[in-house]
């Protein structure tokens, strides 16, 4: 009896009192689902560029990390309410969300992109292969018109809470009847089943996708950059926790100089998305 | 508490609220029509039916709205053959496959409220019927139904109550309702517990005025 | 069937254990929902306006705001209401509570409510004479209550708890938002990876009714044995 009571008593303080006794634990939240970044695999682990990324940079702090999941819609309100210390999330810096929390240096660029599937009329549109938003110039503004034209009435898909609906409710492509989805992988196959008429995601989001699903989604439009779509990628930390954003700072920096970022992006997303 | 923020989402939550009206009214009218046929089902002596109708309100009512409503609208939605038929016209909309599921879920505990409501009903009642030489029909429309509908009411008011809160869960399927403006509006301000505190307040109010609609309908149809 | 092997490259052994969330996580909120229940069902009968005003505002606003609600509500404000209780006792550092405890007294906390009913209901539905009858007896109040009245109200109760069973069971999948892997979570990662929502959503759907089918069966055990006498 005395060894059962001894037990379920070990369990109870297992299950419920987890009281975060190692403050020197740096916890990191992402998402799992937003694969080349970061997602999960068939035994239940947590995989992806920045998995991978956060361990090394860990080892440059010198402490102790614990990678924690948290859905995408409430990742900055987590990080607020201290369910963990810093967001390694695919999140793009963007001056809205720095109105809530401070971002490292950017570690890795990613460009946005339009994806349809083949034999959309969406298809063809003439536009240059990439416009950058922070300046617009000529050409740029005029395919963002090509655009708006394209997109009138359609339904596009995008992930909640991104940069990339962030781009689709500013009105720069005009109303689009913008549907908004809790993750990547649920885009994805409302792409593929013609609910959504075209998707807008992160390039290496669609062409992992295509890649590994054999469903023939092909990118169209421009890539896009800066202005809403912010400038790269970056740990999220809260904003009175400036000791931890020069932690992660010097860690980026000397992962940067080692060749790290380069190495662990081209192995996740088959090119250089470091920055 | 950010209460300016609380303020400034109301406006937005209100009109959210609509949707969810929306949602909810066609899934009970709905989900009536479907108990109804489940429950004469149920009462029917024919094995098979009954069987049918009984395995139709068991699996509905023993797995959570939420996996219903994926299996409708994630699950149909892979399935190519169904994407070539006319069926893909109504599957292909998030609203109306929301409203399959709500519909299919509530008819489900419906059909279980009638069905114990037609039982309860005295024989004697409907012999006095048949001595009068009325049809079984007009028994079964003009007597059994509107009693049964009597003894079902506050069983069917919780019923209306449930449903109205399942309807939040439109907002995994990406309908604005109630429930999705307040994630949008957070998706942008950071601030989950003031947005989820006025749209539950919202939904509050709503129960409110179902309960005390259903007490009044109560009172006025009972048979004292 | 490749996909529910066990192993490094099948959902079967992580679907098991999520399984076992979903049980362990609803059998906790269900105890955490008796707890409330006992704190709110005395509340409701009391004589006194102000506790019948603070328990019906319990089992109103649980009961009426969506489950959904509650649980974010909870997940986002938990940790920081207790941190705000602790620092009433003087205590500032950060308190994590973990998922599953937060998941276990978001889906108690909605349990209890509908615990409080069924307990205020059976209560109530007990003869009058019961209460009377003990009196002439002159047996002491905590005898009264354990060896009168609570045996009745069990047997009273246990049709409707059951219910109440059956509503924590299928209101787990709900703390998915939670991160905690239960069933419906597991199927969504699951369903997200291999991109087959058809296959898993479905199975998910069959664990519940497995589980909804035993707990029924057993609870039909107790039933009868608590109707002994009757």
């Amino acid at each position: 009896m005395n060894i059962i009571k001894k037990f379920s008593l070990g369990v109870l303080i297992t299950l419920f009192l987890s009281f975060s006794a190692n403050a020197d634990k740096i916890k990191i939240g992402t998402e799992g689902a937003y694969p080349p970044w970061n997602s999960k695999d068939a035994s239940g682990k947590l995989i992806g560029f920045e998995v991978e990324l956060a361990w090394t940079l860990c080892r440059y702090i010198g402490k102790q990390c614990e990678i924690v999941e948290q859905d995408w819609d409430g990742m900055i309100p987590a990080l607020i309410m201290r369910k963990f210390d810093a967001i390694m999330a695919g999140m793009s810096i963007t001056a809205e969300r720095q109105k809530a929390i401070s971002f490292s240096q950017g570690y890795a660029d990613e460009v946005a992109s339009l994806a349809v599937m083949k034999g959309s009329s969406l298809e063809g549109m003439e536009t240059p292969a990439g416009i950058n938003l922070t300046k617009p110039n000529a050409a740029a503004k005029k395919a963002l018109k090509t655009l708006t034209a394209g997109l009138a009435g359609k339904t596009v898909c995008v992930q909640t809470a991104t940069i990339h609906q962030n781009f689709l409710d500013s009105g720069d492509v005009g109303k689009v009847n913008v549907r908004t989805y809790k993750t990547q992988d649920e885009v994805n196959l409302d792409l593929a089943s013609g609910r959504c008429d075209a998707a807008l995601a992160a390039a290496v989001a669609f062409s992992d996708y295509a890649e590994k699903s054999g469903k023939p989604v092909v990118l169209v439009g421009p890539t896009f950059s800066g202005g809403a779509f912010g400038n790269g990628v970056g740990v999220g930390i809260r904003k009175d926790d400036t000791e931890l954003l020069n932690a992660f700072n010097k860690a980026i920096d000397k992962a940067r100089k080692n060749g790290d970022i380069s190495r662990i992006a081209t192995k996740w997303f088959g090119f250089d998305a470091s920055m | 508490m950010d209460f300016e923020l609380m303020i400034n989402s109301f406006p937005k939550l209100l009109n959210a609220t609509l949707v969810t009206l929306k949602l909810l009214s066609a899934s009970l009218i709905f989900g009536l029509i479907i108990g109804l046929c489940f429950a004469i089902l149920r009462i029917n002596k024919n094995p098979i039916l009954n069987k049918f109708a009984y395995g139709y309100s068991y699996v509905f009512r023993g797995t959570p709205l939420l996996v219903q409503i994926f299996i409708i609208y994630f699950g149909l939605g892979q399935i190519d053959y169904l994407r070539s038929t006319v069926l893909w016209v109504i599957l292909k909309e998030p609203y109306w496959c929301a409203i399959i599921a709500f519909s299919l879920n509530t008819g489900a505990y419906t059909s279980e409220i009638l069905r114990s409501a037609f039982q309860t009903i005295k024989p004697g009642i409907i012999e006095a019927g048949q001595s009068l030489g009325i049809s079984s029909k007009i028994i079964f429309y003009k007597i059994q139904i509107p009693i049964a509908i009597r003894q079902s009411l506050p069983a069917y008011g919780n019923e209306i109550i449930l449903m109205m809160k399942g309807t939040s869960l439109a907002s995994t399927v990406t309908l604005m309702d109630l429930t999705g403006v307040a994630k949008y509006i957070i998706s942008t301000t950071f601030k989950p517990i003031e947005v989820f505190i006025v749209a539950g307040g919202i939904y509050l109010f709503i129960t409110f005025i179902i309960h005390n609609v259903i007490k009044f309908l109560e009172k006025k149809y009972s048979f004292n | 069937m490749e996909l529910l092997s066990f192993g490094k490259t099948g959902w079967g052994d992580e679907l098991l254990i999520a399984t076992m969330m979903t049980i362990a996580v609803s059998i906790t909120a269900m105890l955490i929902g008796f707890i409330f229940a006992l704190i709110f069902t005395p509340l409701k009968l009391s004589k006194s306006k102000f506790l019948n005003l603070i328990g019906n505002c319990y089992t109103t606003v649980i009961r009426g705001v969506p489950e959904l609600l509650v649980i974010y509500l909870f997940f986002f404000g938990g940790s920081g209401a207790v941190m705000y209780v602790a620092s009433i006792f003087g205590y500032n550092e950060y308190i994590e509570i973990n998922a599953f405890i937060t998941g276990s007294f978001a889906i108690g906390i909605i349990s209890g409510a509908y615990s409080t009913e069924v307990f205020r209901g059976a209560i109530q539905s007990i003869d009058k004479g019961q209460f009377e009858a003990s009196k002439v007896l002159g047996l002491k109040k905590p005898v009264h209550f354990f060896k009168v009245i609570m045996p009745q109200m069990l047997r009273l109760a246990i049709p409707n708890l059951s219910n109440v069973w059956q509503i924590t069971l299928k209101d787990t999948s709900l703390i998915s938002v939670t991160g905690l892997v239960e069933i419906m979570r597991q199927s969504y990662i699951a369903a997200g990876s291999t991109r087959d929502p058809l296959f898993f959503y479905s199975f998910a759907a069959v664990l519940y009714l497995l589980l909804t089918y035993l707990s029924m069966k057993l609870i039909n055990k107790l039933e009868v044995r608590y109707s002994r006498g009757y």
